[in-house]
């Protein structure tokens, strides 16, 4: 069981900045995030786009925003969880929360601060009928442990960075029978992996489809062969162990929205007049993940959020102390040890 | 389109519904922003980067151009439910010339 003082569920730039805020009141933090890594949609959608509304930077990239943050709270040590999404959340006797994730992992805290931005990013699916029968039965949406997929016959979808690296890995590292399905004539990806991906197809290293699509799905209990149409119409019919329909990510409020939590325009509903509570004590929603009248969607109103936020949960947590604000200029960043 | 630069735009969403809407064309707004701020079920994931998909619409007439840039053209090459016809709403910036234009909304898995 993980234990800390202030749970936060997302590890965008919100969640960060929570650390720093909390450590400031020598609050310890722990974030559990979908994504295997730290940034949320700065990372995951826009890493390499300017942001110009965050105070002081007149521009300032997504990806190098996250990294500022990594690097500001990094003297409170806080602890992730990473590539898991939080599932359950059940509250203790003694007035704390046990949450869940989707791999077993469990983490306990008094305070539980939902910086869930728009929710967990979940593998866009392609909208064929019987796709959900066949996932994890020869459909896989993400790459976790390449290795399984040694020596087999992999169709992968898609146009993208996500579906070019994993071709020419699956190809060069792994051995594998690699058919490529794009349903465009050129790609979007780096294009020192497209001219790669092309130069593969040319030597014969790999099976490239142009303006082709998987339209269907066939077998029993696994998936034994993906319908694939090409730009004249033809369908044909490719045996496989595995099809990576690698479309991107896309967020969803998900199991949060089961919490017993108010929600209102796919959002939580929390009291901007006091400290972004929401209806369930010692539960707080900011940024992007929340609603209240007037509400903006902007990184600069999240950071507020959780600045206020991390003095109310100070109270919850220290009922018996007396809390002053203190200015960094003054006393410094004292990290923990 | 009025005196102060109010147009009309009809969307109409994925139940068949008609909505004739009054866009300003002096905010520099998109069509995406347009929906939304009328609460139609558009969600704009991705703020209007050309990156999520989930504005697309498709284009009911000839009040804007079928053309798409880049950015838009390679998102749509990965989307759902793309027609000759689809653009996305975030990259249709509302001018005069767009009075009278008719969009219908793609279908949407969040909806």
């Amino acid at each position: 069981m993980i234990t800390t003082d202030i749970l936060i569920i997302g590890a965008g730039p919100v969640g960060l900045f929570t650390v720093f805020e909390a450590g400031l009141l020598k609050l310890r933090c722990h974030l559990i995030d979908a994504l295997p890594q730290a940034g949320g949609q700065c990372s995951e959608i826009y890493p390499k786009k300017p942001i110009y509304d965050i105070p002081g930077f007149p521009s300032v990239l997504a990806g190098d925003l996250i990294d500022n943050l990594m690097e500001q709270i990094a003297p409170f040590k806080p602890g992730f969880t990473l590539g898991e999404s939080a599932v359950t959340i059940d509250e203790t006797e003694d007035n704390q929360f046990i949450v869940t994730t989707d791999r077993g992992t469990k983490h306990k805290a008094p305070v539980v601060a939902i910086a869930g931005g728009l929710g967990v990013f979940t593998p866009r699916k392609p909208p064929i009928a019987n796709i959900n029968d066949f996932e994890d039965k020869g459909i896989k949406y993400i790459v976790k442990d390449p290795e399984e997929f040694r020596n087999q016959k992999v169709v992968i979808s898609g146009g993208g960075d996500t579906a070019l690296d994993w071709t020419i890995y699956f190809v060069e590292e792994l051995n594998c029978d690699v058919t490529m399905v794009h349903r465009s004539q050129s790609f979007r990806g780096h294009l020192d992996s497209v001219q790669k991906v092309m130069n593969m197809a040319e030597a014969g290293k790999l099976k490239l489809m142009m303006d082709s699509e998987v339209v269907g799905l066939n077998g029993s209990q696994q998936l034994d062969e993906v319908v694939i149409k090409t730009k004249s119409g033809e369908m044909i019919h490719q045996k496989l162990d595995t099809w990576l329909p690698l479309f991107g990510l896309t967020p969803k409020l998900g199991p949060i929205a089961d919490w017993g939590l108010e929600i209102e325009k796919g959002a939580i509903v929390v009291d901007n007049s006091t400290d972004y509570r929401t209806n369930r004590d010692g539960i707080y929603a900011i940024g992007d993940v929340n609603h209240y009248e007037g509400k903006l969607k902007l990184i600069l109103c999240g950071f507020h959020e959780a600045t206020i936020m991390c003095q109310s949960a100070f109270k919850r947590i220290h009922p018996d102390k007396n809390n002053v604000l203190k200015y960094t200029t003054v006393n410094g960043v004292n990290g923990f040890e | 389109m009025t005196e102060d630069g109010i147009i009309q735009i009809t969307v109409i969403d994925r139940s068949g519904v008609e909505h004739v809407l009054d866009a300003p064309t002096d905010m520099n707004m998109n069509l995406m922003e347009l929906c939304k701020s009328y609460e139609l079920d558009v969600l704009g994931t991705c703020g209007g980067m050309a990156m999520c998909a989930s504005c697309q619409v498709y284009v009911e007439n000839d009040k804007v151009t079928l053309e798409r840039n880049d950015d838009e053209q390679a998102m749509l090459d990965e989307a759902w439910y793309v027609e000759d016809n689809s653009r996305l709403g975030c990259q249709i910036h509302l001018a005069p010339e767009h009075d009278g234009l008719v969009v219908r909304l793609a279908p949407s898995d969040d909806f």
